[in-house]
């Protein structure tokens, strides 16, 4: 099976703190991760391929220090990684880093699935994979919580999907592209050897010219949207200790919840 | 220039999802600014019914498309019906609630019609007369407002429990305009096998009431007074990753930056310490309670009241409090 991974790479929220807040992380040169959900990601594809044999090949798109997070990857034990960066195109929103993607994955060739996350914690936008799958056209399944069988000489998956309300078990025709939740699987650790390897890894970069891109149709000028960005308003702790044994403090507990009409 | 609202109705098991009517709602808070018309989608088997409900929620033309392939939601037949649609009609805001299957749909339908998009919003206003979306980023820790740029379509997704719809206008009139679906059966990829629901639980992100437990509670047996609190007091059961991760409590259930984000008016975290991780989850919960034998932990940051004790000793007693009080 030849499978890709979609991969990113954010901001590692561990490291807030007093001193370090959302603009400081955010900003060049701060602590950087696997997107969490992409942890998901990475071994629903490596699990796929050590059942079905076959590829998996990380793409990422983001600045150069993206590479970490494919070095991560190929530690985990893909096959290949593939950086897509470039500096125009800095600021996409969801569409233009799917158009992008899309580019990349015409140029990585015939692939039977596409794994991405649920969504990535920084910009949060559960978008990016969605918008893949419609631009490649391939079936969707999102949300997926378990892969209940892959059948690459059938062309079909079957999985189950964690939705708000239902467990909603689909059949679906391959080549696929599929979100994964935390549900489906716990990420290996990167292995000693694996550590090793992928840091003597040379991990291609594809920017414009090599996806046949135009600078002027990726990035900020690009895109649909635009943000600014600032910190949520500070909260000021205003607690209210309830002191007292387990009788005085809860009747004194419920007393506030009434006061508050939340009950 | 004026632009019109587009909302789509989101069904769950062919009843309107209480979303749908907020999401109804944003459109009606920024539809006097923006100066266009309010247009309802309903798509489903069966929806004569909604239609006229979103009338009286405030629409002035439904567009309906009532079809068998349509009877439960999947994204490919549903995004490229909205998307035909928005082929007509002129540069419109296509809003709708950030639910699963919204959040889904409207990134699809975003990519099919090259549209903008701002996900999850928790609020809209209007700026120079363009449309401003606001949205939490980076698990709470930023905001961002976002704006669209280019004369197309727009597409956003309102948080769930943020906007309050008023009550139907049982007078209002308005047109429906049916349409054939897009797809046929076959040409549709996917087939839903089954539904599981949880019945009798309360659904996590839609509750007005969570009570969650955490690494403090110790074990899987540790979540029944949780449990027993969140039952006397109809809300639903949340937990911490830690909780999570040591397999006393199923994923469903987690709060937080890889698990749900909340909105409820109470939320009372028991044994729970606050990480950044689980603050991203329900830090905008109205009221917060914090029980945790520690008597400084960083959810006492962003916690309404606190009590420092032992959750095992403290939460039987509030479950008594409660149904004593709540006569339940």
């Amino acid at each position: 099976m030849n499978i890709i991974a979609l991969v990113k790479q954010t901001p590692d929220t561990a490291q807030l703190s007093a001193s370090m807040d959302g603009l400081k992380l955010s900003a060049e040169g701060g602590p950087r991760i696997v997107n969490p959900w992409d942890e998901y990601t990475l071994e629903t594809a490596i699990q796929a391929r050590e059942e079905h044999g076959g590829k998996v090949t990380a793409l990422c798109l983001g600045p150069p220090e993206a590479a970490d997070a494919l070095k991560t990857a190929l530690a985990m034990g893909v096959d290949e990684a593939v950086l897509v960066s470039d500096p125009a195109m800095a600021d996409s929103d969801s569409l233009t880093s799917a158009r992008i993607l899309v580019a990349a994955i015409r140029k990585v060739g015939a692939f039977d699935l596409i794994v991405g996350g649920r969504a990535a914690i920084d910009g949060n936008t559960a978008a990016t994979a969605v918008q893949v799958a419609a631009l490649l056209g391939v079936p969707l399944v999102s949300y997926v919580a378990e892969l209940r069988n892959l059948d690459p000489s059938d062309r079909t998956l079957s999985a189950v999907r964690l939705l708000e309300k239902a467990r909603e078990t689909v059949t679906s025709r391959l080549p696929a592209l599929i979100t994964v939740v935390k549900e489906i699987n716990e990420p290996r650790y990167p292995s000693l050897i694996g550590i090793r390897k992928a840091a003597r890894a040379n991990i291609p970069i594809w920017g414009c010219k090599d996806l046949s891109l135009d600078a002027a149709a990726v990035g900020a000028g690009a895109s649909g949207v635009e943000w600014r960005t600032e910190l949520p308003p500070v909260r000021e702790a205003h607690i209210e200790m309830i002191d007292g044994g387990p009788e005085d403090a809860a009747r004194t507990l419920v007393d506030r919840l009434m006061e508050e009409k939340v009950i | 220039m004026a632009s019109n609202l587009i909302v789509w109705i989101e069904l769950v098991d062919g009843q309107a999802d209480p979303i749908a009517w907020q999401a109804m709602a944003a459109a009606g808070k920024v539809a006097g600014d923006l100066g266009g018309s309010l247009t309802a989608v309903v798509f489903g088997d069966g929806v004569c019914e909604i239609a006229r409900q979103a009338i009286e929620a405030g629409a002035d033309r439904v567009y309906t498309a009532d079809d068998p392939s349509l009877g439960r939601y999947r994204v490919e037949p549903y995004a490229k019906l909205l998307a035909r649609i928005l082929e007509h009609e002129p540069p419109s805001v296509v809003l709708m609630g950030a639910s699963t299957a919204g959040l889904e749909l409207s990134a699809y339908v975003a990519a099919l019609a090259g549209a903008g998009l701002a996900p999850d919003c928790t609020d809209l206003h209007v700026e120079d007369g363009r449309l401003a979306a606001v949205r939490p980023a980076l698990v709470g820790n930023l905001v961002s407002t976002v704006t669209f740029k280019g004369a197309g379509h727009q597409c956003v997704t309102v948080r769930r429990n943020i906007f309050q719809p008023e009550d139907p206008d049982p007078s209002r009139t308005g047109e429906i305009i049916e349409v054939p679906a897009a797809l046929s059966e076959d040409e549709i990829p996917t087939t839903v096998a089954s539904v599981e629901t949880a019945d009798g639980t309360v659904s996590l992100t839609e509750a007005s009431i969570i009570v969650s437990g955490g690494r403090g509670v110790g074990g899987p047996e540790g979540f029944k007074p949780v449990r027993e609190l969140a039952d006397a007091l109809g809300g639903a059961l949340g937990a911490s990753r830690a909780a999570v991760d040591a397999g006393w409590i199923p994923y469903a259930h987690q709060v937080g930056q890889t698990g749900k984000t909340v909105q409820p008016d109470l939320y009372i975290a028991c044994g729970i310490s606050g990480a950044i991780q689980h603050l991203a989850g329900m830090k905008n919960a109205r009221v917060i309670v914090a029980i945790n034998k520690d008597a400084d932990v960083p959810l006492y940051r962003y916690a309404h009241y606190g009590i420092a004790g032992d959750l095992f000793s403290y939460l039987p007693a509030i479950v008594e409090e409660v149904k004593k009080r709540l006569g339940r």
